[in-house]
């Protein structure tokens, strides 16, 4: 199980992908708001997006996992 | 003299340079590894070399050299010392010769003020002989109270090439850089053998002390090198920007244009404080072409440390990533940038800050973790330094952002702007809230909207840039695509600085 986990603590701004979409290592798949900027996040891996533990206005922690992929 | 004496002598010498048994060459062979005195040839410019002690230990035929080989030679020109383990004798462990040439080839650098190379590849501590080479004035300890001794005073460099183990372990970190070699290079307390039996966690090495964990995440690793053969071009390349010890000059190579390939500054930086753009883009826009040369490049990215040229002189660069992290300075970016300033200010090599910062990182996680003391650390580092110090302000420089960045406060030689700079306590959007939330949260719709619109507005025309020039806050607006020449030109001006910090013994410096 692959994961993509909020790079620093904010606010969920919005959710680029949707469960059952395709993701290439290095797409935006989330962005966060955090010190009044916008923070693109990542993924590491490639997968399907199997579930999104987050919405948005959501906050999230350091290293908070926030999509599963498969 | 008679043919005899001379082949026993040859015999001997040529045995010795064979380092340990075949079946520990084939296994170098096994792990991509190079023996010691070819990683020496191409370490050197030239293959001749001076070697002391190499006949040490030379009663015990299985420790040829006593498994270290400590030389004299040249690297881009300049004399260097250099102590090298040999893994193939023994593991590259130390016994009581094996230390005591390490801390003679420190004493020479020392005494003959030279960069001292450690090429680390070693098991660590002969237990078999610990009274020997442990506990006493010149057992290994010494080799590390010299490690500090000679900080600042000449560069010290490390490069790993396999393990470096327990008290092993702070040869590294005690040198000013350490380049690691990717799979075979790891550094560790305790081997996961051990962490099993004392602590009971079962980890693998690489996990636990591997070259990639230690460059990206402990950030004991400072470069990240594919194989043996990068490792060591990346020592040479790392050591161009040094003098040989702090009271000379950083060497000044031929100006090299900017490809003109590159996009212009203002290509690259957007208006919107709020968007990212890669920093490192803007770096290769203004430096000498391919003068770059990044530390810590996979550590604490949203801040980027390294070294370039401008017009041929070597500078160290500490610059916000926005695109990472939206360039926020957290606990490791704090520890990097004091870490490289200190680096940069001990060798002569003048600093230039490239600001786009949100600030300092808040919230209860990085409070609990001690941003403020380790904040602090890299406001003193730069507070500290002496060399020229460049402040350039490239988008936003908000709270203590501006202080860490070398902002007016902090006598950098001049606090330059973009016309992109914005310098606020906060954000229009943060400031606002601040001040006005009984009054926003009384208002609604349409009327709180332009409630809100109304007084960014005018928080931006309070913080405007002519503003601040107009109050003598910083020194200048630069034309980004003249940013380059202008730097030329302070660098050169600013060239015979030579100032004291402050009279005391020394600072007591925030950990």
């Amino acid at each position: 199980m692959k994961q993509v986990q909020a790079s620093m603590a904010g606010t969920v701004w919005k959710v680029l992908v949707a469960v059952g979409d395709q993701v290439e290592v290095g797409q935006d798949v989330v962005i966060l708001e955090s010190m009044k900027m916008e923070i693109p996040v990542q993924a590491e891996a490639a997968g399907v997006v199997k579930e999104i533990k987050i919405e948005e206005g959501s906050y999230v922690g350091d290293g908070e996992a926030m999509i599963e992929l498969e | 003299m008679n043919e005899t004496t001379l082949n026993t002598l040859q015999n001997r010498a040529e045995k010795i340079k064979q380092g340990g048994a075949p079946k520990y060459h084939e296994k170098l062979d096994e792990q991509n590894k190079l023996f010691v005195r070819r990683r020496l040839e191409l370490l050197f410019d030239e293959d001749f070399q001076l070697e002391d002690g190499l006949f040490a230990n030379g009663m015990d035929e299985s420790l040829p050299a006593d498994g270290v080989v400590t030389a004299i030679g040249q690297v881009n020109g300049q004399t260097v010392c250099v102590m090298a383990n040999d893994s193939t004798v023994k593991a590259g462990s130390w016994g009581a010769r094996t230390v005591e040439k390490i801390i003679r080839i420190q004493e020479t650098a020392e005494k003959m003020q030279v960069p001292l190379i450690y090429l680390v590849d070693s098991a660590g501590a002969r237990i078999t002989d610990q009274i020997e080479m442990f506990p006493g004035r010149r057992g290994a300890g010494r080799i590390f109270y010299n490690q500090v001794k000679l900080s600042g005073q000449i560069p010290q460099v490390c490069i790993l090439f396999g393990p470096s183990a327990a008290g092993g372990a702070y040869i590294p970190a005690f040198c000013d850089v350490v380049i690691m070699v990717d799979k075979n290079a790891s550094m560790y307390l305790g081997s996961p053998r051990m962490a099993e039996m004392v602590i009971g966690e079962k980890v693998s090495l690489e996990e636990m002390g591997g070259a990639r964990m230690h460059c990206s995440i402990s950030g004991c690793g400072d470069v990240l090198a594919p194989d043996e053969e990068s490792a060591i071009a990346s020592a040479r390349r790392y050591l161009s920007y040094f003098p040989a010890n702090y009271e000379q000059r950083p060497p000044r190579l031929e100006c090299q244009e900017v490809a003109s390939d590159r996009k212009k500054i203002s290509e690259i930086v957007p208006d919107n404080q709020n968007v990212p753009f890669d920093m490192l883009e803007l770096i290769g826009s203004l430096v000498d072409e391919n003068s770059f040369f990044e530390m810590k490049q996979l550590f604490a990215k949203e801040l980027i440390t390294g070294f370039a040229r401008i017009d041929g002189q070597p500078i160290g660069i500490i610059a916000n990533q926005s695109k990472v992290k939206g360039g926020v300075l957290f606990i490791d970016s704090a520890d990097k940038a004091a870490r490289f300033i200190t680096l940069c200010d001990a060798f002569r090599i003048p600093l230039l800050f490239l600001a786009d910062v949100p600030g300092f990182m808040i919230g209860t996680q990085t409070e609990k973790a001690g941003m403020i003391r380790h904040g602090a650390k890299m406001i003193a580092a730069m507070s500290e330094a002496t060399v020229p110090k460049i402040s350039v302000i490239v988008r936003k420089a908000y709270g203590a952002g501006l202080y860490a960045m070398a902002g007016p406060a902090f006598e950098p030689d001049c606090c330059l702007a973009l016309p992109t700079a914005q310098i606020a306590v906060m954000g229009p959007e943060a400031a606002v809230n601040a001040v006005y939330s009984n009054k926003i949260a009384q208002l609604e719709g349409v009327e709180k909207a332009d409630f809100v619109k109304e007084k960014r507005e005018e928080y931006q025309r309070n913080i405007d840039i002519y503003r601040l020039a107009s109050e003598l806050i910083i020194d200048g607006i630069v034309q980004p695509d003249h940013l380059r020449d202008e730097l030329m030109g302070r660098l050169k001006a600013y060239e015979g600085k030579d100032i004291p910090f402050s009279r005391r013994r020394h600072s007591v410096y925030p950990v």
